[in-house]
Protein backbone atom coordinates (compact mmCIF):
# COMPACT_ATOMS: atom_id res chain seq x y z
CA UNK A 1 0.00 0.00 0.00
CA UNK A 2 1.19 3.45 -1.17
CA UNK A 3 2.34 5.87 2.17
CA UNK A 4 4.20 8.60 0.61
CA UNK A 5 7.05 9.74 3.41
CA UNK A 6 6.27 13.54 2.75
CA UNK A 7 3.08 13.56 3.85
CA UNK A 8 0.94 13.82 7.06
CA UNK A 9 -1.48 11.94 8.41
CA UNK A 10 -4.58 11.26 10.73
CA UNK A 11 -5.72 7.83 12.28
CA UNK A 12 -8.99 8.55 10.49
CA UNK A 13 -7.04 7.70 6.62
CA UNK A 14 -7.03 11.32 5.74
CA UNK A 15 -3.59 12.80 4.15
CA UNK A 16 -2.44 16.42 4.51
CA UNK A 17 0.04 17.83 2.14
CA UNK A 18 1.54 21.37 3.63
CA UNK A 19 1.93 24.21 1.09
CA UNK A 20 2.91 27.25 2.70
CA UNK A 21 0.25 28.65 4.60
CA UNK A 22 -2.57 25.90 3.58
CA UNK A 23 -2.78 21.98 3.51
CA UNK A 24 -4.48 20.01 0.72
CA UNK A 25 -6.35 16.65 2.32
CA UNK A 26 -7.67 13.58 0.62
CA UNK A 27 -7.46 9.89 1.87
CA UNK A 28 -4.89 7.63 1.80
CA UNK A 29 -4.57 4.79 -0.76
CA UNK A 30 -5.57 2.70 2.09
CA UNK A 31 -8.77 3.99 2.48
CA UNK A 32 -9.73 4.34 -0.75
CA UNK A 33 -8.80 0.38 -1.57
CA UNK A 34 -11.10 -0.08 1.49
CA UNK A 35 -13.93 1.81 0.57
CA UNK A 36 -13.78 0.52 -3.02
CA UNK A 37 -15.41 2.27 -5.82
CA UNK A 38 -16.02 5.89 -5.12
CA UNK A 39 -19.66 7.07 -6.51
CA UNK A 40 -20.08 10.40 -4.80
CA UNK A 41 -18.50 13.37 -3.03
CA UNK A 42 -20.00 16.29 -0.85
CA UNK A 43 -17.24 18.76 -0.70
CA UNK A 44 -17.13 21.75 2.10
CA UNK A 45 -17.89 25.04 0.82
CA UNK A 46 -15.35 27.35 0.13
CA UNK A 47 -15.25 29.86 2.56
CA UNK A 48 -16.36 28.07 5.12
CA UNK A 49 -14.62 27.87 8.74
CA UNK A 50 -13.78 24.67 10.45
CA UNK A 51 -12.66 23.13 13.22
CA UNK A 52 -10.59 20.45 13.71
CA UNK A 53 -11.94 16.68 13.91
CA UNK A 54 -15.31 18.62 12.06
CA UNK A 55 -17.31 16.56 9.35
CA UNK A 56 -16.92 18.24 6.45
CA UNK A 57 -17.01 16.36 3.64
CA UNK A 58 -18.85 12.82 2.93
CA UNK A 59 -17.55 10.25 0.65
CA UNK A 60 -19.14 7.57 -0.89
CA UNK A 61 -18.90 4.06 -2.22
CA UNK A 62 -21.27 1.88 -3.59
CA UNK A 63 -21.35 0.62 0.20
CA UNK A 64 -21.46 2.84 2.55
CA UNK A 65 -21.07 6.93 3.33
CA UNK A 66 -17.86 7.72 4.90
CA UNK A 67 -17.29 11.30 6.92
CA UNK A 68 -13.77 13.39 6.47
CA UNK A 69 -12.64 14.99 8.59
CA UNK A 70 -11.08 18.49 8.99
CA UNK A 71 -7.13 17.56 9.99
CA UNK A 72 -7.19 20.59 11.87
CA UNK A 73 -9.08 23.96 12.46
CA UNK A 74 -9.14 26.57 9.41
CA UNK A 75 -10.82 28.10 6.62
CA UNK A 76 -11.72 26.21 3.68
CA UNK A 77 -10.09 27.67 0.65
CA UNK A 78 -10.65 25.06 -1.94
CA UNK A 79 -12.81 22.52 -3.01
CA UNK A 80 -12.13 19.81 -5.70
CA UNK A 81 -14.98 20.54 -8.34
CA UNK A 82 -13.39 17.52 -10.68
CA UNK A 83 -14.53 15.21 -8.26
CA UNK A 84 -18.51 16.10 -8.82
CA UNK A 85 -18.06 14.76 -12.50
CA UNK A 86 -15.79 12.45 -11.80
CA UNK A 87 -15.34 10.99 -7.89
CA UNK A 88 -13.53 7.65 -9.16
CA UNK A 89 -10.50 9.80 -9.13
CA UNK A 90 -10.06 9.32 -5.33
CA UNK A 91 -9.32 5.45 -6.40
CA UNK A 92 -7.43 5.92 -9.53
CA UNK A 93 -5.02 8.41 -8.05
CA UNK A 94 -5.79 9.21 -4.20
CA UNK A 95 -2.49 11.52 -3.29
CA UNK A 96 -2.92 13.71 -6.84
CA UNK A 97 -6.02 14.17 -8.57
CA UNK A 98 -7.73 12.92 -6.02
CA UNK A 99 -7.16 15.59 -3.56
CA UNK A 100 -10.85 16.47 -2.09
CA UNK A 101 -10.16 19.93 -0.07
CA UNK A 102 -7.48 22.86 0.98
CA UNK A 103 -7.75 24.46 4.26
CA UNK A 104 -6.09 27.90 5.14
CA UNK A 105 -4.67 26.70 9.41
CA UNK A 106 -5.05 29.09 11.75
CA UNK A 107 -2.17 27.63 13.48
CA UNK A 108 0.87 25.44 12.05
CA UNK A 109 1.62 24.07 15.39
CA UNK A 110 -2.11 21.95 15.35
CA UNK A 111 0.11 20.04 12.23
CA UNK A 112 2.15 18.17 15.46
CA UNK A 113 -0.91 16.76 16.15
CA UNK A 114 -0.65 14.71 12.85
CA UNK A 115 0.79 11.21 12.41
CA UNK A 116 4.08 10.81 10.28
CA UNK A 117 3.81 8.25 7.19
CA UNK A 118 6.04 5.83 9.39
CA UNK A 119 3.08 5.95 11.99
CA UNK A 120 0.28 5.68 9.76
CA UNK A 121 2.29 2.47 8.34
CA UNK A 122 1.73 1.07 11.54
CA UNK A 123 -1.67 1.70 12.67
CA UNK A 124 -2.46 0.15 9.40
CA UNK A 125 -0.41 -2.89 9.67
CA UNK B 1 -18.79 -9.98 19.23
CA UNK B 2 -15.30 -10.89 18.82
CA UNK B 3 -14.53 -11.73 15.49
CA UNK B 4 -13.78 -15.63 16.62
CA UNK B 5 -17.24 -15.96 17.33
CA UNK B 6 -17.86 -15.66 13.36
CA UNK B 7 -18.54 -18.81 11.59
CA UNK B 8 -16.76 -19.50 9.04
CA UNK B 9 -18.22 -21.61 5.28
CA UNK B 10 -15.68 -23.85 4.19
CA UNK B 11 -14.96 -21.52 1.32
CA UNK B 12 -13.10 -19.33 3.78
CA UNK B 13 -9.60 -20.29 2.84
CA UNK B 14 -10.26 -19.43 -0.54
CA UNK B 15 -11.67 -15.92 -0.25
CA UNK B 16 -8.51 -14.80 2.18
CA UNK B 17 -6.12 -16.45 -0.30
CA UNK B 18 -7.93 -14.49 -2.94
CA UNK B 19 -7.53 -11.39 -1.48
CA UNK B 20 -11.53 -10.35 -0.42
CA UNK B 21 -12.37 -8.03 1.74
CA UNK B 22 -14.32 -10.30 4.64
CA UNK B 23 -17.24 -8.88 6.54
CA UNK B 24 -19.79 -10.39 8.89
CA UNK B 25 -23.29 -10.94 7.79
CA UNK B 26 -25.87 -12.65 9.14
CA UNK B 27 -23.34 -14.05 11.94
CA UNK B 28 -20.84 -15.35 9.60
CA UNK B 29 -17.65 -14.26 7.96
CA UNK B 30 -18.17 -13.37 4.45
CA UNK B 31 -16.65 -12.01 1.37
CA UNK B 32 -17.74 -8.22 0.42
CA UNK B 33 -15.50 -7.80 -2.63
CA UNK B 34 -12.31 -9.17 -4.38
CA UNK B 35 -11.41 -6.73 -7.19
CA UNK B 36 -14.46 -4.25 -6.14
CA UNK B 37 -18.60 -4.20 -6.33
CA UNK B 38 -18.76 -2.65 -9.66
CA UNK B 39 -16.14 -4.61 -11.29
CA UNK B 40 -17.81 -7.70 -10.36
CA UNK B 41 -21.43 -6.62 -10.83
CA UNK B 42 -21.02 -5.99 -14.49
CA UNK B 43 -19.21 -9.62 -14.36
CA UNK B 44 -22.43 -11.34 -13.65
CA UNK B 45 -24.52 -8.94 -16.11
CA UNK B 46 -21.78 -9.52 -19.16
CA UNK B 47 -20.55 -12.63 -18.56
CA UNK B 48 -20.16 -14.99 -15.40
CA UNK B 49 -20.09 -14.85 -11.41
CA UNK B 50 -19.59 -17.21 -8.69
CA UNK B 51 -20.89 -16.47 -5.18
CA UNK B 52 -20.38 -18.47 -1.75
CA UNK B 53 -23.70 -19.26 -0.76
CA UNK B 54 -22.63 -21.81 1.84
CA UNK B 55 -23.89 -18.97 4.80
CA UNK B 56 -27.81 -20.38 3.30
CA UNK B 57 -29.17 -23.18 5.56
CA UNK B 58 -30.73 -26.32 4.09
CA UNK B 59 -33.42 -28.14 5.85
CA UNK B 60 -34.81 -31.66 4.48
CA UNK B 61 -38.37 -32.07 5.55
CA UNK B 62 -40.03 -35.63 4.42
CA UNK B 63 -42.18 -38.43 5.73
CA UNK B 64 -46.11 -39.10 4.04
CA UNK B 65 -47.50 -35.88 5.65
CA UNK B 66 -44.65 -33.41 4.18
CA UNK B 67 -46.69 -32.17 1.67
CA UNK B 68 -49.46 -31.20 3.19
CA UNK B 69 -47.84 -29.82 6.39
CA UNK B 70 -45.52 -27.55 4.26
CA UNK B 71 -48.52 -26.14 2.69
CA UNK B 72 -50.10 -25.25 6.40
CA UNK B 73 -46.57 -23.75 6.68
CA UNK B 74 -45.76 -21.73 3.53
CA UNK B 75 -47.70 -19.20 1.74
CA UNK B 76 -47.06 -20.27 -1.68
CA UNK B 77 -48.88 -23.91 -2.69
CA UNK B 78 -46.27 -26.98 -2.28
CA UNK B 79 -48.67 -29.70 -3.65
CA UNK B 80 -48.25 -27.98 -7.35
CA UNK B 81 -44.74 -28.85 -7.04
CA UNK B 82 -43.76 -31.71 -9.69
CA UNK B 83 -40.27 -33.57 -8.34
CA UNK B 84 -37.62 -31.82 -9.39
CA UNK B 85 -39.17 -28.37 -9.05
CA UNK B 86 -39.07 -25.79 -6.81
CA UNK B 87 -40.77 -22.61 -5.68
CA UNK B 88 -40.39 -19.15 -4.36
CA UNK B 89 -42.33 -19.06 -0.84
CA UNK B 90 -42.05 -17.18 2.53
CA UNK B 91 -42.46 -18.47 6.20
CA UNK B 92 -44.92 -16.13 7.77
CA UNK B 93 -45.53 -15.35 11.75
CA UNK B 94 -49.53 -15.63 13.08
CA UNK B 95 -49.56 -11.64 12.01
CA UNK B 96 -48.84 -12.58 8.40
CA UNK B 97 -45.51 -10.90 8.67
CA UNK B 98 -42.49 -12.72 7.26
CA UNK B 99 -40.60 -14.44 9.42
CA UNK B 100 -38.42 -15.84 6.27
CA UNK B 101 -38.43 -15.91 2.82
CA UNK B 102 -37.19 -19.21 0.90
CA UNK B 103 -36.72 -21.59 -2.08
CA UNK B 104 -38.56 -25.06 -1.68
CA UNK B 105 -37.75 -27.89 -3.67
CA UNK B 106 -39.80 -31.12 -4.33
CA UNK B 107 -36.72 -33.67 -4.63
CA UNK B 108 -39.09 -36.53 -3.91
CA UNK B 109 -42.36 -37.82 -3.42
CA UNK B 110 -42.93 -37.12 -0.02
CA UNK B 111 -39.01 -35.48 0.70
CA UNK B 112 -38.30 -31.60 -0.05
CA UNK B 113 -35.29 -29.41 0.79
CA UNK B 114 -35.72 -26.06 1.83
CA UNK B 115 -33.44 -23.33 1.16
CA UNK B 116 -33.68 -20.18 4.11
CA UNK B 117 -31.36 -16.94 5.27
CA UNK B 118 -28.46 -17.38 6.73
CA UNK B 119 -29.68 -15.02 9.79
CA UNK B 120 -32.83 -17.37 10.14
CA UNK B 121 -31.27 -20.44 9.99
CA UNK B 122 -31.88 -21.42 13.87
CA UNK B 123 -35.47 -19.41 13.92
CA UNK B 124 -36.76 -20.99 11.06
CA UNK B 125 -35.82 -24.65 12.26
CA UNK B 126 -37.25 -23.92 15.62
CA UNK B 127 -40.43 -22.27 14.18
CA UNK B 128 -41.21 -25.36 11.96
CA UNK B 129 -40.32 -27.99 14.61
CA UNK B 130 -42.56 -26.69 17.43
CA UNK B 131 -45.36 -26.31 14.35
CA UNK B 132 -44.89 -29.84 13.43
CA UNK B 133 -47.37 -31.20 16.34
CA UNK B 134 -50.74 -33.35 15.07
CA UNK B 135 -51.91 -31.26 12.59
CA UNK B 136 -51.42 -34.34 9.75
CA UNK B 137 -51.41 -37.95 10.69
CA UNK B 138 -48.10 -38.80 9.97
CA UNK B 139 -46.07 -36.03 11.01
CA UNK B 140 -42.99 -35.23 8.77
CA UNK B 141 -39.59 -35.42 9.74
CA UNK B 142 -37.20 -31.87 9.81
CA UNK B 143 -33.54 -31.80 9.58
CA UNK B 144 -31.17 -29.28 9.79
CA UNK B 145 -28.54 -30.23 7.34
CA UNK B 146 -26.87 -26.57 7.15
CA UNK B 147 -23.78 -27.58 8.32
CA UNK B 148 -23.43 -30.34 5.96
CA UNK B 149 -23.68 -28.44 3.09
CA UNK B 150 -21.89 -25.77 0.94
CA UNK B 151 -23.19 -23.75 -2.16
CA UNK B 152 -22.23 -21.49 -4.70
CA UNK B 153 -24.38 -19.06 -7.09
CA UNK B 154 -23.23 -18.97 -10.27
CA UNK B 155 -24.66 -16.08 -12.08
CA UNK B 156 -24.33 -14.06 -15.76
CA UNK B 157 -25.46 -15.10 -19.26
CA UNK B 158 -22.31 -17.48 -19.73
CA UNK B 159 -23.26 -19.45 -17.34
CA UNK B 160 -24.27 -22.23 -19.82
CA UNK B 161 -20.58 -22.24 -22.02
CA UNK B 162 -19.43 -22.69 -18.72
CA UNK B 163 -21.33 -25.74 -17.21
CA UNK B 164 -20.87 -27.42 -20.84
CA UNK B 165 -16.59 -27.05 -19.69
CA UNK B 166 -17.42 -28.75 -16.58
CA UNK B 167 -20.09 -31.34 -17.65
CA UNK B 168 -19.89 -31.63 -21.11
CA UNK B 169 -21.13 -29.87 -24.56
CA UNK B 170 -24.31 -32.49 -24.34
CA UNK B 171 -25.48 -32.09 -21.27
CA UNK B 172 -28.52 -29.58 -20.79
CA UNK B 173 -28.78 -27.65 -17.38
CA UNK B 174 -32.19 -27.65 -15.21
CA UNK B 175 -34.91 -25.74 -16.51
CA UNK B 176 -36.14 -22.79 -14.66
CA UNK B 177 -36.78 -23.49 -10.87
CA UNK B 178 -35.79 -26.53 -11.42
CA UNK B 179 -33.35 -28.77 -9.62
CA UNK B 180 -31.08 -32.22 -10.56
CA UNK B 181 -28.32 -34.03 -9.43
CA UNK B 182 -25.12 -34.23 -11.38
CA UNK B 183 -21.56 -36.17 -10.11
CA UNK B 184 -18.67 -33.34 -11.43
CA UNK B 185 -15.51 -34.65 -11.13
CA UNK B 186 -16.68 -37.24 -8.50
CA UNK B 187 -18.42 -34.61 -6.22
CA UNK B 188 -22.49 -35.50 -6.16
CA UNK B 189 -23.61 -31.81 -6.63
CA UNK B 190 -27.64 -30.62 -6.67
CA UNK B 191 -27.74 -27.96 -9.36
CA UNK B 192 -30.78 -25.57 -9.10
CA UNK B 193 -31.76 -22.58 -11.99
CA UNK B 194 -32.06 -20.29 -9.83
CA UNK B 195 -30.42 -16.77 -8.43
CA UNK B 196 -31.03 -13.60 -6.88
CA UNK B 197 -29.63 -11.14 -9.93
CA UNK B 198 -31.78 -11.12 -12.46
CA UNK B 199 -29.48 -13.35 -15.00
CA UNK B 200 -29.73 -16.54 -15.92
CA UNK B 201 -28.06 -18.79 -13.18
CA UNK B 202 -27.52 -21.91 -11.28
CA UNK B 203 -27.32 -22.57 -7.69
CA UNK B 204 -25.09 -25.70 -6.74
CA UNK B 205 -25.36 -27.12 -3.20
CA UNK B 206 -22.36 -29.59 -2.26
CA UNK B 207 -20.89 -31.45 0.37
CA UNK B 208 -18.90 -29.15 2.93
CA UNK B 209 -16.11 -31.25 2.33
CA UNK B 210 -16.12 -30.60 -1.61
CA UNK B 211 -16.51 -27.20 -1.26
CA UNK B 212 -13.07 -25.60 -1.90
CA UNK B 213 -12.41 -28.58 -4.95
CA UNK B 214 -15.87 -27.29 -6.18
CA UNK B 215 -14.91 -23.72 -6.34
CA UNK B 216 -11.54 -23.98 -7.76
CA UNK B 217 -12.50 -26.10 -10.34
CA UNK B 218 -14.97 -23.38 -11.55
CA UNK B 219 -12.67 -20.71 -11.47
CA UNK B 220 -10.82 -22.84 -13.65
CA UNK B 221 -12.52 -24.32 -16.34
CA UNK B 222 -14.79 -20.70 -16.14
CA UNK B 223 -11.82 -17.95 -17.54
CA UNK B 224 -12.44 -19.26 -21.17
CA UNK B 225 -15.71 -17.59 -20.10
CA UNK B 226 -14.82 -15.08 -17.92
CA UNK B 227 -15.69 -16.37 -14.71
CA UNK B 228 -14.88 -14.30 -11.47
CA UNK B 229 -15.47 -14.61 -7.49
CA UNK B 230 -18.14 -12.00 -6.63
CA UNK B 231 -18.99 -11.00 -2.83
CA UNK B 232 -21.96 -10.05 -0.94
CA UNK B 233 -21.47 -6.28 -2.22
CA UNK B 234 -22.47 -7.59 -5.60
CA UNK B 235 -24.82 -9.66 -4.52
CA UNK B 236 -26.81 -6.87 -3.03
CA UNK B 237 -26.64 -4.45 -6.02
CA UNK B 238 -27.42 -7.15 -8.54
CA UNK B 239 -30.95 -7.64 -6.42
CA UNK B 240 -31.89 -4.15 -5.99
CA UNK B 241 -31.62 -3.29 -9.60
CA UNK B 242 -34.07 -6.30 -10.04
CA UNK B 243 -36.11 -5.51 -7.31
CA UNK B 244 -35.66 -8.57 -5.33
CA UNK B 245 -36.23 -8.45 -1.25
CA UNK B 246 -33.37 -8.84 1.00
CA UNK B 247 -35.43 -10.02 4.55
CA UNK B 248 -34.22 -8.18 7.24
CA UNK B 249 -34.52 -4.68 5.12
CA UNK B 250 -37.45 -4.58 2.75
CA UNK B 251 -38.59 -7.94 4.64
CA UNK B 252 -39.45 -8.15 8.33
CA UNK B 253 -41.87 -10.01 11.05
CA UNK B 254 -43.57 -6.32 10.66
CA UNK B 255 -44.24 -6.35 7.15
CA UNK B 256 -46.55 -8.80 5.47
CA UNK B 257 -45.77 -10.37 1.58
CA UNK B 258 -48.75 -8.15 0.53
CA UNK B 259 -47.35 -5.12 1.85
CA UNK B 260 -44.44 -5.86 -0.22
CA UNK B 261 -46.47 -6.51 -3.66
CA UNK B 262 -45.01 -10.01 -3.15
CA UNK B 263 -48.73 -11.52 -3.62
CA UNK B 264 -47.68 -13.55 -6.49
CA UNK B 265 -46.39 -16.02 -4.08
CA UNK B 266 -49.20 -16.02 -1.67
CA UNK B 267 -52.11 -18.34 -2.57
CA UNK B 268 -54.54 -17.18 -0.79
CA UNK B 269 -57.00 -20.60 -2.53
CA UNK B 270 -55.34 -22.56 0.25
CA UNK B 271 -58.13 -23.57 3.26
CA UNK B 272 -55.04 -22.78 6.12
CA UNK B 273 -51.91 -21.85 5.91
CA UNK B 274 -50.14 -19.22 9.20
CA UNK B 275 -50.94 -15.40 8.19
CA UNK B 276 -53.54 -16.50 6.23
CA UNK B 277 -56.10 -14.04 8.15
CA UNK B 278 -53.72 -11.47 8.31
CA UNK B 279 -53.02 -11.54 4.55
CA UNK B 280 -56.81 -11.66 3.65
CA UNK B 281 -57.85 -8.62 5.60
CA UNK B 282 -54.52 -6.76 4.17
CA UNK B 283 -56.02 -8.23 0.37
CA UNK B 284 -59.47 -6.69 1.31
CA UNK B 285 -59.00 -3.68 2.91
CA UNK B 286 -55.74 -2.54 1.00
CA UNK B 287 -52.51 -2.38 2.74
CA UNK B 288 -51.93 0.80 4.81
CA UNK B 289 -47.87 1.23 3.09
CA UNK B 290 -46.90 -0.12 0.11
CA UNK B 291 -43.27 -1.21 -0.44
CA UNK B 292 -41.88 0.99 -3.94
CA UNK B 293 -39.15 1.17 -5.80
CA UNK B 294 -38.03 4.36 -6.95
CA UNK B 295 -34.83 5.89 -8.92
CA UNK B 296 -33.34 9.36 -8.24
CA UNK B 297 -33.88 12.02 -10.86
CA UNK B 298 -30.13 13.40 -11.47
CA UNK B 299 -27.12 12.88 -9.74
CA UNK B 300 -26.60 13.02 -6.00
CA UNK B 301 -25.64 10.93 -3.19
CA UNK B 302 -26.77 7.29 -3.54
CA UNK B 303 -30.21 6.92 -1.07
CA UNK B 304 -29.42 4.52 2.11
CA UNK B 305 -31.70 2.39 4.30
CA UNK B 306 -33.61 4.56 6.86
CA UNK B 307 -33.11 7.78 4.59
CA UNK B 308 -36.88 9.55 5.01
CA UNK B 309 -39.24 9.45 1.87
CA UNK B 310 -41.24 12.37 1.28
CA UNK B 311 -44.22 13.35 -0.84
CA UNK B 312 -45.27 16.75 -1.45
CA UNK B 313 -43.35 18.01 1.37
CA UNK B 314 -44.98 15.71 3.49
CA UNK B 315 -43.11 12.27 4.92
CA UNK B 316 -44.48 9.64 3.42
CA UNK B 317 -42.56 7.05 4.48
CA UNK B 318 -38.18 5.38 4.65
CA UNK B 319 -35.83 3.48 2.53
CA UNK B 320 -35.51 0.05 3.12
CA UNK B 321 -32.46 -0.64 0.50
CA UNK B 322 -30.77 1.51 -1.45
CA UNK B 323 -27.32 2.45 -3.20
CA UNK B 324 -26.02 3.61 -6.74
CA UNK B 325 -26.84 1.08 -9.58
CA UNK B 326 -23.67 0.17 -11.69
CA UNK B 327 -25.75 -0.87 -14.34
CA UNK B 328 -27.82 2.17 -14.57
CA UNK B 329 -25.28 4.68 -13.10
CA UNK B 330 -27.87 6.47 -11.12
CA UNK B 331 -29.54 5.72 -7.08
CA UNK B 332 -32.05 3.60 -6.56
CA UNK B 333 -33.31 2.14 -4.10
CA UNK B 334 -36.68 0.56 -2.26
CA UNK B 335 -39.03 1.76 0.83
CA UNK B 336 -42.25 1.20 2.09
CA UNK B 337 -44.31 4.29 1.80
CA UNK B 338 -48.13 5.62 2.23
CA UNK B 339 -50.67 3.73 -0.18
CA UNK B 340 -51.85 7.13 -1.39
CA UNK B 341 -48.40 7.50 -2.31
CA UNK B 342 -47.41 4.64 -4.06
CA UNK B 343 -48.24 5.12 -7.59
CA UNK B 344 -45.77 4.51 -10.37
CA UNK B 345 -44.88 7.41 -11.52
CA UNK B 346 -45.33 9.40 -7.93
CA UNK B 347 -42.42 12.26 -7.60
CA UNK B 348 -40.88 11.82 -3.74
CA UNK B 349 -38.09 13.47 -2.45
CA UNK B 350 -34.97 11.61 -0.58
CA UNK B 351 -34.06 13.34 2.19
CA UNK B 352 -30.20 12.91 2.51
CA UNK B 353 -28.02 14.83 5.54
CA UNK B 354 -30.89 17.63 5.62
CA UNK B 355 -30.84 18.06 1.97
CA UNK B 356 -33.66 16.62 -0.30
CA UNK B 357 -33.25 15.06 -3.76
CA UNK B 358 -35.79 14.62 -6.31
CA UNK B 359 -36.68 11.12 -7.63
CA UNK B 360 -39.72 9.13 -8.87
CA UNK B 361 -41.57 5.65 -8.27
CA UNK B 362 -40.79 3.12 -10.70
CA UNK B 363 -42.41 0.02 -12.24
CA UNK B 364 -40.21 -3.23 -10.59
CA UNK B 365 -37.99 -4.56 -11.95
CA UNK B 366 -35.90 -1.54 -12.08
CA UNK B 367 -33.47 -2.95 -14.28
CA UNK B 368 -34.21 -5.08 -17.45
CA UNK B 369 -31.75 -6.59 -19.98
CA UNK B 370 -31.25 -4.99 -23.14
CA UNK B 371 -31.08 -7.62 -25.99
Amino acid sequence: MNVPDDLLYTRSHEWIRREGEKIRVGITDHAQAELTDVVFVELPKVGAQVEAQAAIAVVESVKAASDIYAPVKGTVVEANDALSNNPALINTDPFGEGWIFALKIDNPDDLKNLQSAQTYKDQIG
Amino acid sequence: MSSTAWKKTPLYGEHVRLGARMVPFGGWLMPVHYSGIVDEHHSVRNAVGMFDISHMGQFIVSGTGACDWLDTMLTNKVAKLDVGQGQYTFLLNNNGGVIDDLIVYRTGDAEFLLVVNAAKVEEDFVWLEDHNVGQVSNLPSAKNRSADFGGVAIQGPRVVGLFHELLGQNVELPARNCIRDFVIENMPVSVSRTGYTGEDGVEVFFRANDAAKFWNLVLERGKKNGAKPCGLGARDTLRLEMCYPLNGSDLSAERNPIEAGLGFFVDLEKRQFTGRDKLLETKTNGARERLVAFKMNGKGPPPRPHYALFSNGNRVGEITSGTLSPSLNIGIGMGYVSAGSAKIGTPLEVEIRGQKFPATIEKKPLYKKQS
